[in-house]
């Protein structure tokens, strides 16, 4: 019995790793990301400066060439090191807030779908609350009270994400409650708790991981979009804290075009591949979007 | 609170004790903070929003002539993006597929996933620095003397001029992207099958049967939106200087001035409620089903 | 010369996991004023048969050779311009009134005035005073023209599209399920109207349905398709009584009949067919009891069995089970 169950999951691995080769968008993305996971992991190894080290007065924004690649920032930090640095912490912010919200968006999602009546109503109440409100002030209210340390922002910007999750799983869960399946694994015994996590869960997750992605997408640009206006932390170096020196020291003006323009660049790159993957996955998963 | 509020206004590190003491009484600081609830509450109820820590004034003075410049700027942007977002979702949609199509798909893809504000910064290096054609910040040239109103609109209106384009251009590709998934759905209908079976062309398919169909959820869209524009205003305001709310919010933010905080909060958060409200009549008044 | 003349048509769709034939070589003959029953299983090709006349069909779908005669003149090969002059104008359809085959947020009369604008050069005010004469015709309220879609019940949004597709007094109409999703009553509502609508204005009427009892009423003739092909065509007497064909005979007698002995309806074995890969020979072989070695390997022609009357078969017929 166990061994047609592992054929049938092998199968459908299978199956899900050919359609996702032949997806191109999905590919695009996921050759992005490795690429920029690899250089973050492994990158810092191979600063050729400390990023934080100021540099001597006279090396302060100089154009890219010689030992440094990228050029020097208004303090004089290389900037190729920084970006590397940045990526780290960009990537650890969106990845961890995004934890957060998935976990948050699920749980409420799915409680609420499942019990019904009152808690559901109370829970979407709350659930609509977040999603009508404009993010951005939201979240910057909540992170100029809460401070500016690098776990604070993951905090905000996973409290403040989950509400659009917490809709889909909810919608997911109201239909998978209908089904006929869920009836009759009830009428064997099995209680609420066992019908969620064996059953519901598992037909959730699909749907969840697209998701899930596409989230990863809008915090790591949050994270850097907070740090650009002045909320990020200030011990760490981020793209979108280079943004924030950047455009402090008026790198834009000055036509100092290799402060500003990497580090954006390199967000645009993530949050497309994370976009890509994302839609890929839905593609892939959500049998009602599949081309003819 | 971090950031205290107390040692920002007292700089003047020789203010004697009685003067801390009447400033803490005048901004109600040294009560427990359900008291300050409470007493904010009390007071909005009678229009009275509390002072800015900054500007030493009423909050709503403050806020007041902020509101116009950021209406003007949003307003100009969204009618833009509305029209030509349509029209470019509409245009990809019955192309689908072709160049148009995957042009635009790739426009809204990577606008979606910059940063407003680091578009900003390169269309303030291209434009203004680069090619000089447009101010790089404020609303009308300082210290300029104007000859007369049309002198002094024609001023503004070239300052107005990169800010509107950035916000647009992010919005545009957002409701080009929306427009085109909502029009492929409608495509899809059975309805439409029976306006082609009539011998209709496809001016006439998409003008009177298809778009129509399209441009409800699209309203309920734009509203949803509202709040997720007032993030890019933010940006967009900080960035050109631009005199309105969201570069007010920066100032706030950084300042840690909460009593203008809130307030530009509360004003934004009472806006997209209204606008969602007056979205969701709009919608009912156009959708025959709801009439009834 | 007759009103429609299908000959050999071939009509293939192309998808990702292969070339699906879904009519393939399929030819019948329509005279005017005459009604013709399509008659088979979901999938055997009656509904691409009909949206082929009028180019209706998807991206996916061609017609890859064939002719489609009306009136003497071939629509297979007139140009895009021409067939849009056709639509509605000659050739008009009734669709699905369950599915949403009418646009939402339109007010039903203004549907119904477009083709008139379109096609007639009318203005609009005459074209809406022609619906509600279309209204009255088909027993609904004039006055009920300004209604949308969602104010009509399934049977009143029938009717509602029957009075639509006669807006420009087309020579044949095309009903594809007409009567599908009504309640029985309602249905016979519906077929009475297209019987008694058809004898005044003397249109052509090509009826498509699985649903063999509603077409003994209504038509003049039947053809029975499956797997794309037409397995036996001729007039409803023939078809009733005198059918050749084991699939003929099949479908028929999975229909409960109140007058014979009761007996349990017997299902067909088997499941439909892959149209991308046919079964060899005949295509309904695998499912035939009759079937013997020459169904597997060789296709049957079309024979007549008398004037009108054709069927495919090996077997030179079947006759009530033997």
């Amino acid at each position: 019995m166990n061994t047609i169950k592992q054929e049938m999951r092998k199968k459908r691995v299978e199956a899900f790793y050919q359609s996702f080769r032949s997806n191109r968008m999905g590919m695009i993305g996921a050759v992005i990301l490795i690429f920029f996971i690899v250089i973050s992991i492994f990158g810092p190894l191979f600063f050729p400066f400390n990023p934080l080290e100021f540099g001597e007065p006279g090396n302060v924004l100089r154009p890219p060439g010689g030992s440094h690649l990228l050029g020097t920032d208004n303090l004089g930090r290389d900037i190729f090191s920084n970006l590397l640095a940045g990526g780290r912490v960009s990537l650890m912010v969106g990845l961890l807030a995004t934890v957060i919200s998935m976990f948050l968006g699920t749980s409420i999602g799915v409680v609420s779908g499942f019990a019904g009546s009152k808690t559901d109503m109370i829970l979407m109440r709350i659930t609509d609350f977040f999603l009508v409100l404009p993010w951005l002030p939201l979240v910057l209210v909540l992170a100029a009270i809460l401070g500016t340390s690098i776990w604070n922002i993951i905090l905000v910007i996973g409290l403040t994400s989950w509400a659009g999750t917490a809709r889909v799983v909810r919608s997911q869960t109201l239909s998978l409650k209908e089904r006929p399946f869920i009836e009759r694994i009830r009428s064997i015994g099995a209680d609420d708790k066992t019908i969620i996590i064996r059953h519901i869960l598992p037909n959730v997750f699909p749907l969840v991981f697209a998701n899930t992605i596409l989230i990863t997408a809008v915090a790591i640009l949050s994270e850097t979009t907070l740090s650009f206006l002045g909320l990020g932390d200030t011990t760490r170096s981020s793209w979108g804290m280079m943004l924030h020196y950047a455009f402090q020291s008026g790198a834009a003006s000055s036509g100092a075009y290799w402060f500003f323009l990497p580090p954006g660049i390199c967000v645009v790159l993530v949050v497309l591949a994370f976009t890509f993957l994302g839609y890929a996955f839905d593609e892939m998963l959500n049998p009602k979007l599949k081309r003819r | 609170m971090p950031g205290d509020p107390l040692a920002m206004i007292m700089r003047n590190p020789r203010a004697s004790a009685e003067a801390i003491e009447k400033t803490k009484e005048l901004f109600g600081l040294g009560e427990a903070w359900y008291m300050q609830f409470l007493i904010y509450l009390q007071n909005l109820f009678q229009g009275d929003f509390g002072l800015s820590f900054i500007y030493k004034k009423d909050v709503l003075e403050v806020i007041w002539d902020k509101i116009l410049p950021t209406v003007i700027m949003v307003g100009l942007a969204q009618i833009v993006a509305i029209i030509i977002g349509v029209l470019l979702g509409v245009i990809a949609a019955w192309k689908r597929g072709t160049k148009i199509d995957v042009i635009s798909l790739s426009f809204s893809l990577i606008t979606y996933s910059m940063p407003t504000f680091w578009l900003g910064i390169i269309l303030i290096s291209i434009f203004s620095i680069g090619l000089g054609l447009f101010p790089t910040s404020g609303m009308l040239t300082p210290g300029k003397t104007f000859l007369s109103t049309l002198d002094m609109i024609r001023d503004g209106t070239v300052h107005l001029v990169l800010p509107v384009l950035t916000l647009s251009l992010v919005l545009i590709g957002e409701y080009a992207l929306t427009m085109r998934n909502t029009l492929l759905d409608v495509l899809t209908e059975d309805y439409m099958t029976t306006v082609r079976a009539k011998g209709f062309d496809d001016k006439y398919m998409l003008k009177k049967h298809a778009v129509p169909n399209a441009m409800l959820p699209m309203i309920t869209i734009i509203a949803i939106n509202l709040g997720l524009t007032i993030g890019g205003a933010i940006q967009v305001e900080t960035i050109f200087s631009w005199p309105g709310l969201g570069r007010l919010m920066y100032e706030a933010l950084n300042g840690r001035d909460y009593p203008l905080l809130q307030g530009i909060f509360l004003l934004i958060t009472i806006s997209v409620i209204l606008a969602n409200l007056i979205a969701d009549i709009t919608y009912s008044y156009l959708d025959p089903r709801v009439k009834s | 010369m007759e009103l429609l003349q299908i000959n050999n048509l071939k009509t293939y769709f192309e998808i990702s996991a292969g070339t699906v034939k879904a009519v393939d070589d399929v030819s019948l003959t329509l005279n005017y004023g005459e009604s013709l029953g399509l008659v088979g299983e979901s999938g055997c090709g009656k509904t691409t048969t009909a949206l082929s006349i009028n180019n209706l069909l998807p991206d996916e779908g061609r017609i890859v050779s064939g002719e489609i005669l009306l009136e003497g003149k071939n629509l297979v090969e007139m140009s895009d311009r021409e067939i849009k002059k056709i639509r509605w104008n000659d050739v008009s359809m009734i669709f699905q009134g369950a599915m949403n085959a009418l646009n939402p947020v339109m007010k039903i009369g203004d549907q119904i005035a477009e083709t008139i604008v379109l096609h007639q050069k009318s203005s609009f005010r005459e074209a809406l005073k022609k619906a509600e004469e279309l209204f009255a015709l088909v027993d609904l309220e004039p006055k009920r023209i300004s209604n949308y879609p969602h104010e009509f019940s399934g049977g009143m949004k029938q009717r509602a599209m029957i009075a639509m597709a006669l807006a420009c007094n087309p020579k044949l109409v095309i009903g594809d399920e007409p009567t599908t999703a009504l309640d029985v009553m309602v249905q016979a509502q519906i077929l009475n109207l297209l019987y008694r609508l058809r004898q005044e204005l003397n249109m052509g009427l090509i009826l498509i349905t699985h649903d063999l009892s509603i077409l003994g009423e209504t038509c003049d003739k039947i053809a029975v398709m499956y797997a794309g092909k037409i397995v036996e065509s001729g007039d409803v007497e023939d078809i009733f009584n005198r059918n050749k064909h084991p699939y003929t005979h099949k479908l028929l007698s999975s229909f409960p009949n109140i007058h014979r002995e009761r007996i349990m309806p017997e299902a067909i074995e088997g499941i439909p067919p892959d149209l991308i890969n046919p079964p060899p020979g005949c295509r309904f072989h695998p499912r035939c009891p009759y079937c013997i070695e020459i169904c597997r390997s060789e296709e049957p022609a079309m024979t007549m069995e008398s004037k009108g009357h054709y069927y495919a078969c090996h077997l030179g017929g079947v006759h009530n089970g033997k």
